[in-house]
């Protein structure tokens, strides 16, 4: 395993990862971007997993040390068709008052309560003329009642002409960073946009030939993920770009943030997930990285890549073709 | 999942199963005149080469194929390479048909796992056609057949060509992405080990493929390594180098997606030599293969879709019947024929390329429709048991 630290100026205490016990899965992971979920409960001593295999996602409930403790297998809804509908998707929502579970398929979207043994609400996309395989590139604004299952579709927005492939959202942070969301497609376009009674759109950032696979949001900056490699910083509110990392040799799967402490974490299809602390310069108030720490994960094509907790000390890898979610910890 | 993905599936395998058997072929071949009557000359390996060649670019098949559809699954997929495999005077046997088709989709997950762009699975594709190009040109020794599959196979290639052009010209790179990730899906949990990729370290003893972190980057992609810091005009204001922990370089050039040119990437190109025999290892012992058998044995409403599709797609197959008491020559992918009826025997479980297992339809309509197809693509030595034609048909598919 090949580990590579950066020593920063202001950063004294030097970062090592080692590897932890893995959790081994009943499915191996899907070649999909973005394909793992955590739920973090730390009241409960617990962190949920969730993996799509194909046909069937996996959630893993684990111990601190990674014991597993309880799996589930969830399924996407049968339809007309050749073959069984392959999940694109799994991930935890989590709202003031409830955390869902949304389960995505080409058939519809799935929400479940969080432990995935009760589906609160199903909502079928209507396949149309569109042949399985190309989505609309609509976003589908859902109300979620604080109990049960009376889950409304509110609104479509109309931002993006391909499909969509991730959803990034903070809460309000005050006066200076309007942005609540940013939405990012295959074409690599990013729509930022202002929730409310009506969500509107306040910035296009346009992409440059290659899909966005994965973005995040913090504090008013847009990180994106691109199929080249490429991580680029831009201030939300109005697109401006503040930083591009050459990140990685091959298209990103999968970014997160540990957003108490301004950390970013980056995976991609070279086998390497890449740790950054962004920052706002105090002297010129833009944005700054700085590399932390690399990890490289022996031929595996990384397919998702998650913080485990909140300051950003671990985190847990899935590859492609791989049974087991690998875990990470900072000594 | 992209319905654009079964031209390039198919193309590619068929070409990996066109270099093994040129390969197999070349090493049992006998000088012409020195050959007896039942072993392999130099004119008969072209000949098999040919006929498959021919059947593969068939005009209504290529139609039925480049039809946007949903991949199908992997026996549904075995039993079209069955068919072409059979396409001429060459025979194999259930054992050696397996290992073949082994190593055609081990080689090609290969290839789509390494590529460094996803469209550049397109130049793996075109590697194979230049390939194929060259098994059908270089042959003085073949008489008139020669020239006739030359006519055919030029306007049949402009066809072709056509297709391809029209279905992958105009895709986007996240298609493209799309269309790698399906062909992922296919080919997810397979890890059959493959003598030739352990020796030359492409694979690792587990099954799984080296994925390595040096060599030049995909074109259009920055070595790895530097973040630029701007300033909100637009001016780059810091600079700063990481250690990326990879060994990359810039891309020399970009492959050609031209009709002829040189495609830079080596992925897809024919690897087997007379000196590298061709020899698979079956991986059962790993649990990682586990969830796939739960495809064998649940029950298959899919059944009937996937007859469906073998009926359209075949039925545009021309299998040529052999004029005159020419003999099936058999062919084995292993050493000898004790290996061969040993790999039979001993082939895990979960590695059955088995045929789906069909529940009699009530379409009788449909049932006619497919038993006049197969019956076109018939095998003679099938014994019939009844007098439904629709039971035959089945116990023909059974029996495959």
């Amino acid at each position: 395993m090949v580990a590579v630290d950066s020593q920063g100026p202001q950063d004294s205490a030097v970062r090592m990862f080692r590897r932890e016990r893995s959790i081994p899965l009943r499915g191996s992971a899907a070649a999909l971007c973005n394909n793992l979920s955590v739920l973090q409960l730390p009241s409960r001593n617990l962190t949920h997993f969730g993996v799509v295999h194909g046909p069937s996602a996996q959630l893993v409930s684990a111990a601190p040390e990674g014991v597993p403790l309880a799996q589930r297998q969830l399924h996407a809804k049968e339809g007309a068709g050749v073959s069984p509908p392959l999940i694109t998707q799994v991930h935890w929502c989590v709202l003031p008052f409830r955390v869902l579970l949304v389960l995505t398929s080409h058939r519809g979207i799935q929400m479940y309560e969080s432990d995935g043994s009760v589906m609160v609400y199903w909502h079928a996309l209507d396949s149309g003329d569109a042949s399985p395989g190309t989505w609309s590139g609509r976003i589908l604004v859902f109300d979620i009642p604080a109990k049960g299952p009376n889950i409304v579709l509110s609104e479509e927005l109309a931002g993006h002409q391909t499909p969509v492939t991730d959803i990034a959202t903070e809460p309000a942070q005050g006066q200076d960073c309007v942005a609540d969301m940013v939405t990012a497609d295959d074409s690599g376009l990013l729509c930022v946009w202002r929730s409310g009674p009506e969500f509107k759109l306040l910035t296009r950032i346009p992409g440059f030939g290659v899909p966005c696979p994965s973005v995040q949001l913090w504090h008013g900056t847009v990180a994106a993920g691109y199929g080249d490699g490429q991580v680029r910083l831009y201030e939300a509110g109005t697109g401006t770009l503040h930083v591009q990392i050459s990140a990685h040799a091959r298209a990103i799967c999968a970014l997160d943030l540990a957003p108490e402490v301004g950390k970013l974490l980056s995976a991609a299809e070279d086998t390497f997930v890449h740790i950054w602390k962004l920052s706002r310069s105090p002297e010129s108030g833009y944005t700054e990285v700085e590399h932390c720490h690399g990890e490289c994960v022996p031929d595996t094509q990384v397919c998702g890549a998650r913080f485990c907790d909140p300051s950003g000390s671990s985190f847990a890898v899935t590859g492609y073709d791989l049974a087991e979610i690998l875990r990470f910890s900072s000594v | 999942m992209s319905v654009r993905t079964l031209p390039l599936l198919f193309l590619n395998l068929g070409g990996e199963m066109l270099y093994i058997l040129d390969q197999r072929l070349r090493a049992q071949n006998i000088p012409g005149d020195k050959a007896r009557k039942d072993e392999w000359t130099e004119v008969d390996r072209k000949r098999v080469l040919h006929d498959i060649i021919s059947t593969m670019f068939n005009r209504k098949f290529m139609e039925e194929l480049f039809k946007p559809q949903e991949l199908y699954s992997k026996k549904a997929l075995r039993t079209v390479y069955d068919r072409l495999a059979h396409a001429s005077i060459m025979r194999l046997n259930q054992a050696s048909m397996d290992k073949l088709y082994d190593l055609m989709t081990m080689a090609f997950k290969h290839q789509v796992l390494l590529c460094p762009r996803p469209k550049d699975v397109l130049l793996v594709t075109f590697n194979h056609l230049d390939a194929i190009k060259g098994f059908i040109q270089d042959s003085p020794a073949i008489l008139h057949q020669v020239e006739e599959i030359f006519r055919q196979l030029t306007e049949v290639k402009c066809f072709f060509l056509l297709c391809l052009w029209q279905t992958y010209g105009g895709l986007s790179a996240g298609e493209f992405q799309l269309i790698r990730q399906t062909l992922l899906t296919f080919f997810q949990d397979l890890h059959i080990r493959v003598s030739l990729f352990l020796k030359d370290k492409v694979q690792n003893s587990n099954g799984r493929f080296v994925l390595p972190v040096s060599g030049p980057v995909p074109w259009g992609t920055e070595v790895p390594g530097l973040i630029r810091m701007f300033d909100s005009k637009g001016k780059e204001v810091k600079k700063v180098e990481f250690k990326h922990g990879g060994n990359y370089v810039t891309a020399p050039k970009e492959g050609s997606f031209e009709l002829y040119g040189d495609r830079v990437l080596k992925l897809g190109t024919n690897m087997y030599s007379m000196n590298r025999p061709v020899e698979t290892h079956m991986s059962g012992a790993s649990k990682n293969l586990a969830p796939r058998t739960q495809e064998n044995i649940a029950p298959n409403p899919l059944a009937k879709e996937e007859l469906n599709f073998l009926a359209r797609l075949m039925g545009g197959m021309e299998i040529k019947k052999p004029s005159g008491p020419e003999p099936g020559f058999r062919l084995n992918l292993f050493t000898t024929d004790e290996e061969e009826e040993q790999a039979a025997l001993t082939r895990p479980e979960e590695l059955s390329y088995e045929v789906i297992n069909i529940q009699a339809t009530q379409d009788q309509q449909r049932n006619e429709e497919l038993a006049r197809i197969m019956g076109e693509l018939e095998v003679t030595d099938q014994p019939r048991q009844s007098a439904s034609k629709g039971d035959d048909l089945l116990a023909m598919m059974d029996g495959l």
